[in-house]
């Protein structure tokens, strides 16, 4: 069997192109006043699954969990070349937080059957969370390595990357399978490819999981029982998380203070961030 | 994230309104190849869905990543090292974004690996990506040579060249000009060998070169001996080795990021395209008048960039209280500057239809040789408007574009001098499209006959005979008038009969033509749309004026030009 790669995109509000009528009066997002785009980061993450690919002449299943509508990011996965696309869809997914989102994929992983690597983007920037890799890595028990920004080497066994941390990089080795999360550093992710858009442009939610006419491909949409998952693992009651109350913060900028760029200047700098505890 | 396709709302206007189904049906043939290929369409809608996807594609790598390295690609330009050309790594990079996105096969047909595109719809492509770089547009538009291999070429070098251009593996290069053969291409001297084993070898030199470091050149070259003239040259295909040898590039004004090659063939190894003899006359005007519509559609992508950077900066500066937009001498410039963009644009979708239908045309007709004879009188008929529109286009949109750069910087005044703002570049990008493909003044000498043998007049009795134009009365009234200066003017050159006078004003004839055909094709968008009748009745009053003036120019039978100007530049008394 070749090199198989598995990547979790997710469809997301645009939150950088945001309106006037974006927020609802409870603080929710109002995703209907949005245009829905695929998570920027999840791009880099497909980017560089598809660079993998080509080194390893390996395979690419790209997952999402969401509603019918989330097909249009599985057909811009399919414009830039990956073999097999998964729709992961169902009522009972509802109100997942990351900890039963992260269930819901781990399950559809496991189901879609082995695996080498597993691609994610860093955050998805409706919530900016960044759990849901982990978490998914966590359950899968197997190796993470989270915020890379670029990839060194590809071996027949092991992949070595680097990652940002706090205060600069490290570059990591691991076994496969893996779990990584790409940042937007990465890599420019690639355009859609005009003839695979005319190839792929007419799959509808509809024609997944029928036997469809591409022969390159696979477009498959399962269920909480096609992926073995247990109803309480799954959204409301899967999700620990509660969102008690949404406050509208406006922040403001304090007064500032000009600091002279004198010895005494700095010296005045340096008392006051002692004091207020931003060193030591 | 701006789209130059959807933020374009006129490219849109004529994307929607714009009668292609005639084109789609010679280009898809009964839609043949619906099973054969997954991203062949299946009908008309769809390949309309197509070609729109296409333009949002390009109008997204357009803006978002061409356009934000036009600035860098212009400052590190092309480098000469070692006998090679290296391009700047953006240039690369923005190619390589083409590649993925399946961009570089524009019109090669499916089965060579294309994705089968009009001409009309590559050109509206064409001019998104000038509007991002310019220069980037020589190596993107030079893919347009496989489309001369893909009309003379045998089927052994369609197979072998065309999935390569396809797949954006190569890049191409049109290798006509030399130090002694500019706009006068039949002195070409590159001699082309036959040798023993039915080969040829090509020796000698080629200058100006666009992307002549390109994998592969079309290269015209002098290949029956003792011929003088245009019947001595072939055209050759040739693959770059190490029998040809780049002698230096050219440093110039603008478009930094496409190189301009000085080229030595030792010997070099080439195949001939097509058959002998028609290297100039057949294939190399097929190749340039594909290239011409193409610099023009370069020089309006540069013009909407000039226009657009020129209206943001009147709108934001302030000068004596208020932003210089409201000036009259700004707002007059800034609504001209729009009115002709829009008016080249129509001109040039009207010229990229009619060879369309050309192509299209020929293709059936190799294809059903026997529907020939009820097909070739059309066939005739659009290879007549090609020929006419092709020189209108380009030698009305690259003026029109020099002088919106022009413009540009006006408004922008002392900064728009400094390499701060992106007029400059634009300014000087936009001077090569008058010269290059052929000057401003070969377009004329190609455009006159068209003008006075009564092809120009035939199109536009086209015009009055298939439209309505009750709902714009006061604009078809303008566009007749102009009409009828034009004829006047005709009328008075056809009758006197003087060789010298004709040449002195063929320049003045086709502006007065080119106007008039776009008076016409303006009054028809505004039958279309509420907005096209304000920037119509705009043209055509200012055609108008000019319209009367050169024709009462013609009319004086003034020759003080002619009689004077050897004294005056020789400082005879």
């Amino acid at each position: 069997m070749g090199f198989n790669i598995v990547v979790t995109v997710k469809q997301v509000p645009d939150t950088h192109n945001v309106s006037g009528n974006a927020m609802k009066e409870d603080g929710t997002i109002n995703r209907s006043a949005l245009p829905a785009i695929f998570n920027p980061e999840d791009l880099n993450a497909l980017e560089e699954a598809l660079k993998i690919k080509k080194i390893t002449d390996g395979n690419i299943t790209a997952i999402t969990m969401g509603p019918a509508s989330a097909v249009d990011i599985l057909k811009e996965c399919l414009y830039r070349g990956v073999d097999k696309v998964i729709l992961v869809s169902d009522k009972k997914f509802a109100g997942s937080d990351t900890l039963a989102t992260s269930y819901i994929l781990k399950s559809a992983i496991e189901k879609n059957g082995n695996f080498d690597l597993i691609l994610c983007g860093r955050q998805a920037i409706d919530g900016d969370t960044a759990q849901v890799g982990p978490q998914i890595a966590e359950k899968l028990d197997i190796n993470q390595i989270t915020n890379i920004f670029q990839t060194v080497k590809i071996s027949k066994n092991s992949i070595t990357v680097k990652r940002e941390t706090d205060t600069g990089a490290e570059i990591v080795k691991s076994r496969f399978p893996v779990l990584l999360t790409v940042t937007s550093d990465t890599n420019e992710p690639r355009p859609p490819s005009v003839k695979l858009i005319m190839t792929y442009k007419k799959l509808k939610a509809d024609d997944f999981s029928k036997k469809i006419s591409f022969p390159d491909i696979s477009a498959e949409k399962w269920n909480i029982n096609s992926i073995n998952a247990e109803e309480s693992k799954c959204g409301f009651s899967g999700s620990p998380t509660k969102v008690v109350k949404v406050d509208n913060v406006v922040l403001t900028t304090g007064r500032a203070k000009m600091i002279s760029n004198t010895d005494d200047g700095i010296n005045t700098l340096f008392r006051e961030l002692n004091q207020n505890h931003v060193f030591g | 994230m701006p789209n130059f396709y959807s933020d374009n709302s006129d490219i849109l206007f004529h994307f929607n309104n714009m009668n292609i189904s005639e084109i789609i049906n010679l280009k898809e043939d009964n839609f043949s190849e619906k099973d054969d290929f997954l991203h062949a369409p299946q009908n008309e809608a769809d390949a309309m869905d197509n070609y729109n996807k296409v333009l949002e594609v390009v109008g997204n790598i357009a803006s978002g990543f061409i356009a934000p390295r036009a600035a860098n690609v212009d400052r590190d330009g092309i480098v000469f090292e070692n006998g090679e050309v290296i391009f700047p790594e953006n240039i690369l990079d923005s190619f390589e974004k083409t590649k993925q996105a399946d961009l570089t096969g524009f019109s090669i047909p499916r089965k060579y690996g294309g994705i089968q595109i009009p001409i009309t719809v590559y050109i509206m492509a064409v001019e998104m990506i000038s509007r991002a770089d310019a220069s980037f547009m020589n190596i993107f538009g030079l893919q347009g040579i496989s489309d001369t291999i893909l009309k003379f070429g045998s089927e052994e070098q369609k197979l072998k060249y065309l999935p390569l251009f396809a797949s954006g593996s190569v890049m191409g290069s049109m290798a006509l000009t030399e130090p002694d053969a500019g706009s006068d291409l039949q002195a070409a001297m590159l001699k082309a060998s036959l040798k023993d084993d039915n080969t040829w070898e090509l020796s000698g030199v080629k200058r100006f070169i666009t992307n002549g470091c390109a994998e592969i050149s079309l290269v015209m070259a002098r290949s029956e001996k003792g011929h003088i003239g245009g019947r001595g040259l072939s055209l050759f295909i040739y693959r770059r080795d190490d029998k040809m040898k780049i002698r230096r590039i050219e440093h110039k004004l603008g478009i930094h990021g496409s190189p301009t090659c000085e080229l030595q063939f030792n010997n070099a190894p080439a195949e001939l395209l097509g058959k002998r003899k028609l290297g100039l006359i057949k294939y190399t005007m097929h190749l340039m008048n594909l290239a011409r519509l193409a610099v023009a559609a370069q020089a309006l992508g540069i013009a909407e960039a000039a226009y657009r950077e020129s209206l943001s900066y009147a709108k934001k500066r302030v000068q004596f209280k208020k932003p210089i937009y409201e000036f009259s001498a700004i707002f007059e410039m800034l609504t001209l500057m729009k009115v002709n963009i829009e008016a080249s644009r129509t001109l040039l979708y009207e010229a990229s239809r009619c060879v369309d239908i050309k192509d299209g045309l020929e293709n059936k007709i190799e294809k059903y040789p026997e529907k020939k004879k009820d097909l070739q009188k059309k066939l005739k008929k659009y290879a007549k408007y090609s020929a006419l529109l092709t020189p209108f286009v380009k030698s009305y949109i690259a003026e029109m574009s020099n002088k919106i750069c022009y413009d540009a910087i006006q408004i922008h005044a002392g900064v728009g001098y400094t390499c701060e703002f992106a007029v400059e570049r634009l300014y000087r990008d936009a001077r090569i499209t008058s010269i290059y493909e052929g000057t401003t003044q070969l377009q004329i000498l190609a455009a006159i006959g068209g003008v006075t043998d009564g092809t120009l007049l035939e199109i536009i009795n086209s015009y009055e005979n298939n439209h309505d134009f009750n709902n714009v009365s006061e604009l078809i009234a303008g566009a007749r008038y102009i009409r009828s200066q034009l004829e006047l003017s005709i009328n008075y050159i056809k009758e006197k009969k003087d060789i010298k006078y004709q040449e002195y004003h063929s320049a003045r004839l086709v502006l007065l033509g080119t106007e008039t055909m776009i008076s016409y094709l303006m009054t028809i968008d505004a039958l279309k749309s509420e907005a096209k009748k304000k920037t119509a009745a705009l043209f055509i009053s200012t055609a108008k004026n000019q319209a009367e003036s050169i024709t009462r120019f013609i009319l004086s039978n003034d020759q003080n030009l002619l009689n004077y100007y050897n004294d005056i530049l020789n400082d005879n008394p």
